[in-house]
């Protein structure tokens, strides 16, 4: 289990294929997966200039838009790769989109999910699929 | 050469107390606005003016606008846009005073020619189209989306049918899921396959008795007849859906394909790409509605009908949507594609599309062996090259491409756009551009892809602005000027 604050391995990860990264850790409530998009993805979008977030609270489904970000060439939405209840969001990363690009895999999580239902966790890809796929994309 | 202050603003330029108006002398008595308006809508300074000689802003202007690009300057394959000629008898026709001076308010009487001009287009923007009941009032090719969901809105509302949806593939035009919003609708996205068609398995899953429309765009904006257009209809059809045709690629089967034959229900045109009007600085548009003889009763009003020798507007039909635009739309733009429409005739019609496609498919042949065209070795009116491979050996991107372009004296093609093909260069070179500007342009975007990356990352070098910072522009645009 990772703890917050520990360098995080990005080969450790679990992966979209619509490049959100998942970081699992328990607690007593059951699992918690915290969220953001790869490294691969934000240069693939290249400069971000807007990003919206989605609310505390919110039941959300695995593969249900959350948010969005836009760079200078698109909007992109953001898919969860999870099925659970929204716990937390980064508040502070649509003023410092910059926090994406530098440090995708810490400060630059997006948002924490309580699952509710791990069936989703099956479709994600290890770091190695992701890779692979991403270099047929790029 | 250059005027070095052309690209001062006009407020730099201002020197208090130096006008260059010249008013005649007062014939009304003269009133204070003191005494007209209440004290608290008064302001307590006048506003802060430009003060500018009439030469200094005959200048500024006309400086501004030589740094533009154009198509009476550059060859322009703005790929999507259908930047063609702009032939210079449309502005003459239009600008005829018998056009210029009507004012709306005047009697239907006394603008029978006008209203037969309007009607006629009418009928033969729904002849093209195989559509017969059409509405000139949209502004713009968006605003005709928008006009034909709120048309589809109510149609499904009559038949008290509960349709929430609307179907776009993921390579349509952003305006699609746009309009579908504004409509009320709620949007999903179909997927394209590798070939860069509708992904059907994917369109049938997602498709069943909550969808309203399906917007498709044939030819798609990868420049590719999408050729499972009728069973797609078909399905939607089954369904109790509607097909919206995003009719942007008009341009290349005029006179050849009608969208009424293969499954469209309603369909907009932009007479600005089609038609050859000019694209001028966001307006004014048109945009065209054609419909199916059975959802004719939910255009917008006014439309023009016939009575023997007699035009006359019709007002509010029982169903109509209502208003869409004030008076009669924008008619001088649709005087333009009127006066387009009867220059070709239908057979010269079918050879602008012709010879858009020719030219496209000549141009791809060219460019392909140096750049990429993931989706083919042929295409419709406009082909999606793609400058990945490019990016990967030297770092140069599509966006370094298009801007070293300028520096040779070409307008840039579209970039990144469609999403679906990463590092898009998406090149359309219309019916009007001869054999020799294509290969001058093909033999330039190949001497630029073996310039050094150093030399392209910071290119255009000629302009007078290089690269705006689009990051700033975004997240913190400047939109006042102020003395500060």
């Amino acid at each position: 289990m990772q703890k917050e604050g520990i360098t995080v391995n990005e080969e450790q990860l679990l992966y979209s294929s619509s490049h959100e990264w998942v970081r699992l850790r328990e607690d007593e409530g059951g699992k918690v997966a915290t969220i953001g998009i790869s490294a691969f993805a934000v240069q693939q979008l290249t400069d971000l200039v807007f990003m919206e977030l989605p609310e505390v609270g919110r039941q959300i489904a695995a593969g249900e838009e959350f948010g969005e970000v836009e760079s200078v060439k698109a909007v992109s939405p953001l898919y969860s790769p999870v099925d659970g209840e929204i716990i937390a969001v980064n508040s502070e990363l649509p003023d410092r989109l910059e926090t994406l690009g530098d440090d995708p895999y810490e400060k630059g999580w997006i948002m924490k999910v309580r699952l509710t239902d791990e069936s989703s966790l099956a479709r994600l890809m290890d770091y190695s699929a992701y890779q692979k796929q991403c270099s047929e994309e790029g | 050469m250059r005027n070095q202050t052309s690209m001062r603003l006009i407020f730099e330029l201002s020197r208090s107390g130096r006008g260059s108006t010249v008013l005649p002398p007062l014939d009304v008595p003269e009133q204070h606005v003191q005494d007209l308006l209440p004290p608290d809508s008064l302001a307590d300074a006048p506003p802060p003016l430009p003060e500018v000689a009439e030469p200094d802003v005959v200048r500024h202007f006309t400086n501004l606008s030589t740094l533009n690009m154009a198509v009476d300057t550059h060859y322009y394959p703005l790929g999507s846009c259908t930047m063609k000629y702009n032939p210079k008898r449309n502005e003459r026709l239009s600008s005829l005073p018998g056009f210029l001076h009507l004012h709306p308010y005047q009697d239907e009487e006394t603008l029978q020619g006008l209203l037969q001009v309007l009607f006629e287009l009418q009928q033969t923007l729904g002849e093209i189209a195989g559509l017969p009941a059409v509405t000139l009032q949209p502004a713009a090719g968006a605003h005709g989306e928008l006009t034909a969901l709120m048309i589809a809105a109510a149609y499904f509302r009559d038949l008290g049918q509960q349709r929430t949806k609307v179907l776009a593939p993921d390579s349509a035009h952003g305006t699609n899921p746009a309009s579908a919003r504004m409509a009320g609708f709620q949007t999903v996205t179909v997927k394209s396959t590798r070939a860069g068609f509708v992904d059907v398995d994917d369109l049938r899953a997602k498709l069943d008795d909550s969808v309203a429309v399906f917007m498709i765009t044939n030819p798609n904006t990868l420049g590719l007849f999408d050729q499972q257009m009728s069973q797609i209809a078909d399905w939607v059809h089954e369904r109790g859906g509607l097909i919206y045709l995003d009719g942007a690629n008009m341009n290349a089967i005029l006179g050849i394909a009608r969208p009424g034959d293969f499954g469209a229900d309603m369909m907009h045109y932009n007479p600005h790409k089609t038609f050859s009007g000019p694209h001028g600085g966001g307006g004014p548009g048109a945009g065209p509605v054609c419909v199916r003889r059975h959802l004719g009763d939910y255009l917008p009003a006014p439309v023009v009908s016939r009575h023997g020798d007699r035009f006359t507007l019709e007002k509010l039909p029982p169903k109509s949507i209502g208003r869409v635009r004030s008076f009669f739309g924008n008619v001088g733009v649709l005087l333009r594609a009127y006066c387009y429409l009867c220059t070709h005739g239908p057979d010269g019609l079918r050879r602008v599309s012709e010879n858009a496609v020719l030219n496209a498919n000549y141009l791809l042949s060219r460019v392909k062996h140096f750049l990429p065209v993931p989706q083919g070795d042929r295409c419709m009116h406009e082909f999606v090259a793609s400058a990945s491979k490019l990016k990967k050996e030297t770092g140069v991107t599509a966006m370094d491409l298009a801007k070293r372009l300028l520096d040779y004296g070409f307008h840039a093609p579209t970039v990144y756009f469609p999403l679906t093909v990463p590092e898009a260069v998406m090149v359309e070179p219309t019916e009007t551009e001869s054999k020799e500007t294509l290969d001058a342009f093909a033999e330039t975007l190949f001497r630029i892809t073996g310039e050094t990356a150093e030399l392209l990352h910071e290119a255009p070098h000629s302009t007078l602005i290089s690269r705006p910072d689009e990051v700033q522009a975004a997240r913190k645009p400047v939109m006042r000027w102020t003395s500060e």
